[in-house]
């Protein structure tokens, strides 16, 4: 379900959309929002300070609750093979120098997993009348906006993992590099229904390179 | 200047050759036969027209070319081996001819004595004359196979002989042509072409022409990319001749080369810079690596004095390197000019292997102005710019020429900077120089860093700063080394903006301009955190604007080409996004961006004439986008297309359709 962002609890900045073309008129995909929202979170997670780069108008679209499971069910995965792994070859060969750099991945794999239900929730992205918004992060804040008539390409992954939980990543390609737009964790159908939408869109907005 | 054409399939009008050529050649009109050879006069090209090598037709390069192309490194190896291990070969081969004659090694020094000595002349020569007719007819071959083609569409290139190769790479995505002659290939008049693509090793080259045919094929490439319609078919000023005058002409020419030396290029515009030899010298020395030298040299004298004294030793090759680095930075930089032309900038470059690039309109993504410390005192600037090279990411590090300008004084700065921004309007300059480059200064139109926030940028947060405009992004950076960041915003890519913990502290956030990769980093910090969200939502709007308006990949189509270069145009703003709502039903699709395209070219003439003509040619081959010939992978991608008119509809739905249709496919 999307949540459109109201006026950020005590925040008196200035509107930011002046220049922000109304977003109602000419959404690319209103008919798809349905198919974007099945199964998503209901509301971005934000950080707590006054400071935060606001979430502006609009509707945000979210990931998949899904792909929290998908991480969780990886990381785990991640933290007991490497457990085991150490345990089994310490067991072997008496070396027990091997948790230092077992300890320090089981380390990493389990905050990631304690932060990730969080993370999850600071996903989103926004279709505008000529551009896509992306934001995530809450600790390290990250916004894109990528003008449609920009977009390369538009890439689908999913692995055996993705799939049994009807999850898909969408990457955004432009020209440069650093633009890196990937979002984790959309249902299928809302994958590839944003796909089609953003390729007919950019096509008829292209711009030269 | 005297590549032989091929001659087209008797029988076939040679005025229709393929469907895409636009200016065909009236049927009738001789075609020039193989070996046609033009007189010295005849051949200086004038910027209107065509060279008979870019007529359409397949055309093989010069046919000196496998020499340049590594077989003169082939002969010269052979030569090695042979002058090296001439008594083994000598024994290996000609033993069977004496078996009778003594051991080889109890006989008399040379070898070839030997062969005197026994009548083994007539042999030996036979021999030789095997391996230089094999070495010829090798050559031959891969000459033979190696051609070309610049159809008003598309330049191509076929080459190999087992493994064959086809590259074609569409002329609207032509980022640049440079012209490149090393130095043993200008000494015979040849220089080699390199039409730059967008996407990775995605260079179609024509190696090697001469150095007159070379300049005329990119002057045609570069008016076919354009978009601009040549007024008539010029006559072609060609004299008939035989092979055998031709082939004579080739040896002529390869000699006056090699007695005159550099043949300059034909049409050669006056530089707007001129830098002096010993600014230019004195700018390599007093670069940043200076610093780094003698920081170095200092670690080592202090290890020696604390440590062992063996460290001193590792000062020479320390030398060496920056050495061979100053060397090179100075070669490549001496001979530099910088010169506008219709076509876009030109720059050459090169003591030795001269380049000549030509950046056309619209394929510069980022400028950056910027002042290494030690040039302070002298007011010198150097210019980087980010563009498409074509060539693999690693290979971009050290790309020497994203420098456009090595060394220049402020005057130079700003000759280079109005060559590189057509568009600019004259009252945006002062945020160039006097705010920009030199600022800041009072009433500063830049919004800099909060006075909270200091800590991130101790010393120049007084001077770190952006400014908008509608034709661009402008960051100030540094105060010790002080650098202007310049980007156009019509080729802007997407726009970020992040907060870390810190940042947010502080209220403050940065904002990045993504651009190509390139020298040049987009990154801002320490913006105040409401200024930021203001510049990412202006700067986005304002790059969606530019990117309509902008029409710089047909930059010959437009009646006033100036004005549209890198400058949003309200109106042709207005005007597609009348257009742009239709975008869903596939009526609309191929009247609205021709309307764009008409919208935007005013006059009678274009608006009749170009949309038609990028049209229709496409309209033949509509499965070009997907065909497998093609091997760019800047055109890969459906979306990489640009003229959405020009892929006609069929293939238009084709990419979204077909890609998820594969995908089900997959999936079940």
């Amino acid at each position: 379900m999307p949540v459109a962002a109201d006026a950020v609890p005590g925040d008196a900045l200035a509107e930011p959309g002046a220049a922000v073309p109304a977003p109602a008129e000419t959404e690319p995909d209103a008919a798809d929002a349905p198919v974007l929202d099945g199964k998503t979170f209901d509301h971005v997670l934000e950080p707590r300070s006054e400071h935060r780069l606001p979430l502006g108008d609009g509707t945000w679209h979210q990931i998949a609750r899904a792909y929290v499971w998908v991480r969780l069910i990886s990381l785990t995965a991640l933290f007991v093979v490497v457990l085991a792994a150490a345990a089994v070859i310490t067991a072997l060969s008496g070396e027990t120098w091997l948790w230092i750099p077992a300890g320090i991945v089981a380390f990493i794999a389990a905050w990631t997993a304690a932060i990730t239900p969080r993370q999850a929730r600071s996903f989103g992205y926004q279709l505008r009348a000529d551009d896509l918004v992306f934001r995530r992060g809450i600790l390290w804040q990250r916004m894109v906006a990528v003008p449609y008539g920009r977009m390369q390409l538009v890439d689908i992954t999913h692995g055996p993992l993705d799939r049994a939980f009807g999850i898909a990543q969408l990457k955004l390609v432009t020209a440069a590099a650093s633009t890196g737009v990937s979002l984790p964790g959309l249902t299928q159908e809302a994958a590839e229904s944003l796909r089609d939408t953003l390729v007919a869109v950019a096509e008829t907005r292209r711009t030269g390179l | 200047m005297t590549d032989p054409a091929v001659p087209p399939p008797e029988g076939q009008p040679p005025g229709q050759p393929t469907p895409p050529v636009p200016p065909a050649v009236p049927p009738g009109q001789p075609t020039p036969p193989v070996g046609l050879a033009q007189p010295p006069g005849a051949a200086a090209p004038r910027p209107d027209t065509r060279s008979p090598l870019s007529d359409g037709e397949w055309h093989r390069m010069h046919p000196l070319t496998p020499l340049f192309r590594g077989g003169l490194a082939l002969v010269i190896v052979a030569g090695l081996v042979i002058s090296n291990l001439r008594e083994r070969i000598i024994d290996f081969f000609l033993r069977a001819a004496v078996p009778e004659g003594p051991e080889f090694e109890g006989d008399t020094g040379d070898p070839v004595d030997f062969v005197l000595r026994h009548g083994l002349v007539p042999l030996a020569l036979l021999a030789l004359l095997v391996v230089v007719i094999v070495l010829v007819g090798l050559f031959y071959l891969a000459w033979r196979f190696h051609s070309f083609r610049i159809t008003g569409d598309d330049v191509e290139v076929r080459q190999g002989v087992l493994f064959r190769s086809h590259r074609r790479s569409p002329l609207d995505r032509v980022q640049g042509v440079n012209l490149t002659r090393p130095m043993l290939a200008r000494l015979c008049g040849m220089a080699k072409l390199e039409v730059v693509g967008a996407g990775t090793d995605a260079n179609v080259k024509l190696e090697y022409l001469s150095t007159a045919n070379a300049e005329a094929v990119r002057a045609d490439i570069l008016r076919l990319a354009s978009g601009r319609r040549l007024a008539e078919q010029q006559a072609r000023g060609g004299v008939h001749a035989t092979k055998t005058q031709a082939a004579a002409s080739i040896v002529t020419d390869a000699l006056t080369g090699l007695v005159l030396g550099a043949e300059e290029p034909v049409a050669e515009a006056a530089s707007v810079v001129h830098i002096p030899v010993v600014r230019l010298i004195l700018s390599r020395i007093f670069s940043g690596r200076l610093i780094t030298l003698l920081v170095l040299v200092a670690a080592a004298i202090v290890g020696a004095i604390v440590g062992t004294p063996w460290i001193l030793f590792t000062i020479v090759p320390i030398f060496l390197g920056f050495g061979a680095v100053f060397v090179r930075s100075l070669t490549k930089s001496l001979r530099y000019a910088i010169a506008p032309t219709p076509d876009g900038v030109r720059i050459t470059y090169g003591l030795f292997t001269t380049v000549t690039e030509t950046l056309p309109p619209g394929r510069i993504h980022a400028i950056e102005v910027r002042q290494p410390l030690l040039w302070r005192p002298a007011g010198w600037w150097s210019i980087t710019v980010n563009r498409m090279t074509g060539k693999r990411a690693d290979q971009n590090g050290n790309d020497l020429f994203a420098e456009v300008l090595p060394v220049g004084d402020r005057r130079d700065v700003e000759r280079v900077l109005r060559l590189l921004m057509p568009g600019m309007p004259e009252a945006e300059w002062p945020l160039v120089f006097e705010h920009g480059i030199l600022g800041p200064q009072p009433d500063d139109p830049y919004t800099n860093t909060p006075r909270r926030a200091r800590i991130l940028h101790l010393l120049s947060w007084r001077r770190t700063g952006f400014e908008l405009t509608p034709a661009a992004l402008f960051f100030r950076r540094g105060v010790i080394w002080r650098t202007l960041g310049i980007f156009p915003l019509a080729r802007l890519q997407s726009v970020g903006m992040h907060q870390g913990p810190l940042s947010r502290a502080l209220g403050v956030a940065s904002v990045h301009a993504h651009t190509i990769p390139g020298r040049v980093s987009g990154e801002l910090g320490g913006v105040d955190r409401d200024a930021a969200v203001r510049l990412f939502a202006d700067a986005e709007a304002a790059a969606v604007a530019a990117g309509t308006s902008d029409r710089s990949h047909r930059w010959g189509a437009e009646v006033v080409p100036d004005l549209a270069r890198s400058y949003p145009n309200p109106r042709g703003r207005t005007e597609s996004r009348e257009v742009a709502p239709g975008a869903g039903g596939a009526g609309m699709d191929a009247a609205g961006p021709a309307g764009v395209d008409a919208a935007g070219a005013a006059g009678a003439d274009a608006a009749g004439g170009v949309p038609g003509m990028v049209a229709a040619p496409a309209r033949e081959k509509p499965g070009s986008v997907a065909a497998p010939a093609r091997e760019e992978p800047g055109s890969v991608a459906a979306p990489a297309r640009e003229e959405p008119g020009s892929v006609a509809a069929p293939a238009r739905e084709e990419p979204g359709a077909a890609a998820s249709r594969t995908e089900r496919e997959e999936e079940s």
